[in-house]
């Protein structure tokens, strides 16, 4: 049976999860994998549905992992209308151009790729975003719908920092349990030294 | 009967023992060091640097373009380029390596230097019994140990080396044959430009050169 | 830190009461986990109550330093990370990066991929049931059996790419040199050989009363929690569910060949075991068929290009199934040369999720050969 496309599932989700906002992301490599960025609070329900949908039936979540944004920054020059004192002590309205920095606030991302393992089709991509990347980095956890996620969530927590509400067993998977710092975000910055530091970092 | 798929698996065995007497499927290792397997042409370990001649100095390929450097998965190698040149194999002149380390101990052998080489400068070695009781200088080979000559690369490599070299042949005749044809061409020009009232349009009739103000 | 703090790993309580549960630390360097992997295991008498596996001390992220690196230079990185079958990881690599970036591969190309993809996951499984059959207590005999066909099997291998274990053969856009008649026909000659191999090594133990006892019933996997837990491989098809990459992606030229996918029905020890052995069979006819058809040609796409490849940005999650299971790739570009996130899925450790639910209540003998029978290698359970 075909996959639906991803803007059906949207309907399928929208229809089946009520409150629920999903948003179709393009993907713009010839894969054309696009994926569904659903919102974190109705995260598990729309999981849940996936899963059990008689026509989707994604009971295979494969492939599990972070991806991390991080903040950026925009500049853009603007015009702006300024009282400036001159030299005569006059004061005189001017246009200034000033530039101005807008920060977006990064994020960190969990993308989850679904396969169905009784209809043969996939893969469904579906994301979930942090709030930001220091301290609303809670995604609920989708163990309780796939055992697959169990492991793979505990790495996405230990390497991108995510906090998965309700995983059973959240601990380091591949680091050490002292170690502070999430190695695959793309600010860490390793030691200075080759030579394995154990325990905490000061 | 209990027992039985035991005594079969130990007639497997028997057979297996005896066999190997016989059979060379059966017996696939050989007696090291004293008896050896020739390795296949293929075969691929640590890499080394090339040199045309006798001098591994005047006639190393490399020209330091640093590819392999940027290339090089372990980042393993370094190299630094020389101020002056030298003429390369077809005469043009080029730089080299003035330093050209590589640390084998990181280095994978993954032979993606020899790749990306548009130069033939560097190939794979196939030694293998590779041992130092120095762990880190004697780990790190430099440009004299790397140096070897192309005959020992059409030893080690032989089908490779003869398609290598009769590529380099023919880039040479074919350099040689313009070189040739320039020559003839500047032979032509200057007979030409000798004739009064007529000038050539490329390059001949440039202005005159500027005055070099030294600083 | 948070989530709770883990036990103290050395904590060994040498003697326990009537009753009274016992911890057991097995591993890192215990000789039954196949590398550096700890059980950390409580015991009430011999049974297991509870089993958490622990890794992490082959970590070196893989991930990072192919994010730092360019996309050519992560291929002899992936060889890497299943040690066993660095063929089948440059495939599955190689194949997001075709996904990624749109690269047709020559059909050549694809033919010898399958053909040494086959062969490595015969070495693989071969050299699996070696282990597993070890793991019980059969010291050596097969497993020397096993290798002794593995390194035939190598030697093709050093022949064809240069280094028998590390090749990094495979590129994106085909393979990274042609092979030769002469290696086409001690492929075959290789091929012919083996269904005698295969048949010792049957006869060998299959109906061995002792394996028999030891197998039978042990670590049996259901077949909702298999698919539920992500399963996959062997492992899945020994309980039954009917998922090979290779039938439901048909990546390459998986659809011109003829074969058939043996499935398990107890989800037992005893049915990993026996699924490999078939598989083996299987094997040998996509070898046959592929050294047959195989055609003339070029291997590489040359409109590829090796250094400094860039794809637009994007995403691809490529996959394929490695001898362990599914072994997927997840990439995303950002337009530059070296990718933005790089992702493995790393069967071995995705199967090792449901260790402990089929350890409990099982002897902490038959652990040994539950986690043998689910074919890990710590190379990629770590990355």
């Amino acid at each position: 049976m075909a996959l639906p496309s991803p803007e059906e599932i949207k309907t399928l989700l929208e229809t089946g999860v009520p409150g629920l906002r999903v948003t179709v992301l393009a993907n713009g490599s010839p894969s054309a994998q696009h994926s569904l960025l659903i919102d974190r609070e109705h995260g598990c329900a729309a999981a849940e549905f996936l899963r059990d949908h008689a026509e989707l039936r994604l009971d295979f979540c494969s492939n599990v992992t972070g991806v991390d944004w991080p903040d950026t920054e925009t500049t853009e020059k603007v015009k702006v209308k300024k009282v400036v004192t001159g030299a005569d002590g006059v004061e005189q309205e001017q246009e200034v151009e000033e530039t101005r920095k807008t920060k977006v606030p990064g994020y960190l991302e969990a993308v989850y790729h679904l396969f169905s393992m009784t209809q043969k089709h996939g893969p469904v991509v579906v994301r979930m975003r942090t709030a930001n990347r220091t301290d609303d980095t809670h995604l609920p956890s989708l163990t309780p719908v796939w055992r697959s996620a169990e492991f793979q969530e505990r790495e996405a927590f230990d390497l991108f920092g995510i906090v998965f509400d309700g995983h059973p067993d959240l601990r380091r998977i591949l680091m050490w349990d002292g170690f502070v710092d999430y190695p695959m975000r793309k600010d860490y910055v390793p030691p200075a030294d080759d030579i394995l530091i154990t325990g905490v970092k000061a | 009967m209990l027992g039985e798929g035991i005594i079969q698996g130990l007639v497997e065995t028997a057979r297996n023992f005896f066999g190997s007497y016989v059979e060379k499927d059966r017996l696939t290792t050989v007696q090291y060091p004293e008896e050896r397997h020739t390795l296949p042409e293929a075969s691929r370990n640590f890499p080394f640097l090339l040199y045309d001649g006798t001098d591994p100095e005047a006639g190393l390929r490399c020209v330091a373009c640093q590819i392999c450097e940027k290339e090089c998965p372990p980042r393993c190698i370094h190299i630094e380029k020389s101020k002056d040149k030298k003429p390369d194999f077809v005469g043009k002149q080029q730089a080299y390596p003035v330093v050209f380390d590589i640390d084998v101990a990181v280095c994978m052998s993954c032979q993606i230097c020899v790749e990306v080489c548009p130069f033939d400068a560097i190939r794979m070695d196939k030694e293998f019994e590779l041992s130092t009781s120095n762990r880190f200088g004697g780990l790190l080979w430099t440009k004299k140990e790397l140096a070897k000559p192309n005959e020992y690369y059409r030893k080690i490599h032989p089908v490779e080396a003869a398609e290598t070299d009769e590529r380099r042949e023919q880039e040479l005749a074919a350099a040689q044959a313009k070189a040739a044809a320039a020559e003839a061409a500047r032979a032509a020009q200057t007979s030409a430009s000798a004739t009064p009232g007529e000038a050539s349009g490329n390059g001949a009739s440039a202005p005159p050169a500027k005055t070099v103000v030294p600083q | 830190m948070s989530g709770p703090v883990v036990d103290d790993p050395i904590a060994v309580k040498p003697i326990a009461g009537p009753g009274e549960i016992m911890e057991v630390s097995m591993g890192p360097h215990h000789p039954s986990t196949h590398g550096v992997f700890r059980m950390d295991v409580r015991l009430d008498g011999e049974r297991v109550v509870r089993l958490k596996p622990v890794f992490g001390y082959l970590h070196r992220n893989h991930e990072k330093i192919a994010e730092h690196g360019a996309y050519l230079a992560s291929i002899p990185y992936t060889d890497r990370l299943d040690y066993l079958c660095s063929m089948t990881n440059n495939w599955g690599y190689v194949l997001a990066v075709e996904k990624l970036a749109g690269i047709a591969v020559p059909e050549r190309a694809e033919y010898i991929r399958v053909i040494v993809g086959e062969l490595t996951r015969f070495q693989n499984h071969a050299g699996l049931i070696g282990f597993l059959l070890q793991d019980m207590g059969a010291s050596g005999t097969p497993l020397m059996y096993a290798f002794r066909e593995r390194e035939k099997i190598l030697d093709l291998f050093e022949a064809l790419s240069g280094a028998r274990m590390m090749c990094n053969y495979m590129r994106f856009g085909g393979v990274r040199v042609d092979c030769s008649a002469e290696w086409l026909d001690e492929v075959r000659q290789l091929v012919g050989r083996l269904p005698r191999f295969l048949d010792e090594f049957e006869s060998l133990l299959r109906a061995n009363e002792i394996l028999m006892a030891r197998t039978q019933g042990v670590g049996v996997l259901p077949r909702e929690l298999a698919i539920s837990a992500g399963v996959t491989g062997p492992l899945l098809r020994a309980s039954g569910v009917n998922y090979d990459i290779r039938k439901v992606d048909k990546y390459g030229i998986y659809d011109r060949f003829d074969f058939r996918v043996p499935l398990g029905d107890h989800g037992d020890v005893y049915d990993r075991y026996m699924v490999r052995l078939l598989e083996l069979r299987e094997m040998l006819k996509i070898l046959e068929q592929a050294l047959r058809d195989i055609p003339e040609g070029p291997v590489m796409d040359p409109k590829t290009r090796l250094r400094g490849l860039r794809p637009k940005a994007g995403e691809a999650y490529g996959r394929i199934e490695s001898p362990k299971g599914e072994l997927g790739f997840f990439l995303i570009s950002d337009g530059t040369g070296n990718p933005y996130r790089y992702r493995v899925r790393p069967p071995s450790m995705i199967n090792l999720t449901i260790l402990e639910d089929m350890c409990l209540g099982q002897n902490i003998a038959d652990v040994v050969i539950i986690l043998g029978s689910v074919d890990i290698v710590l190379g990629e359970v770590d990355r």
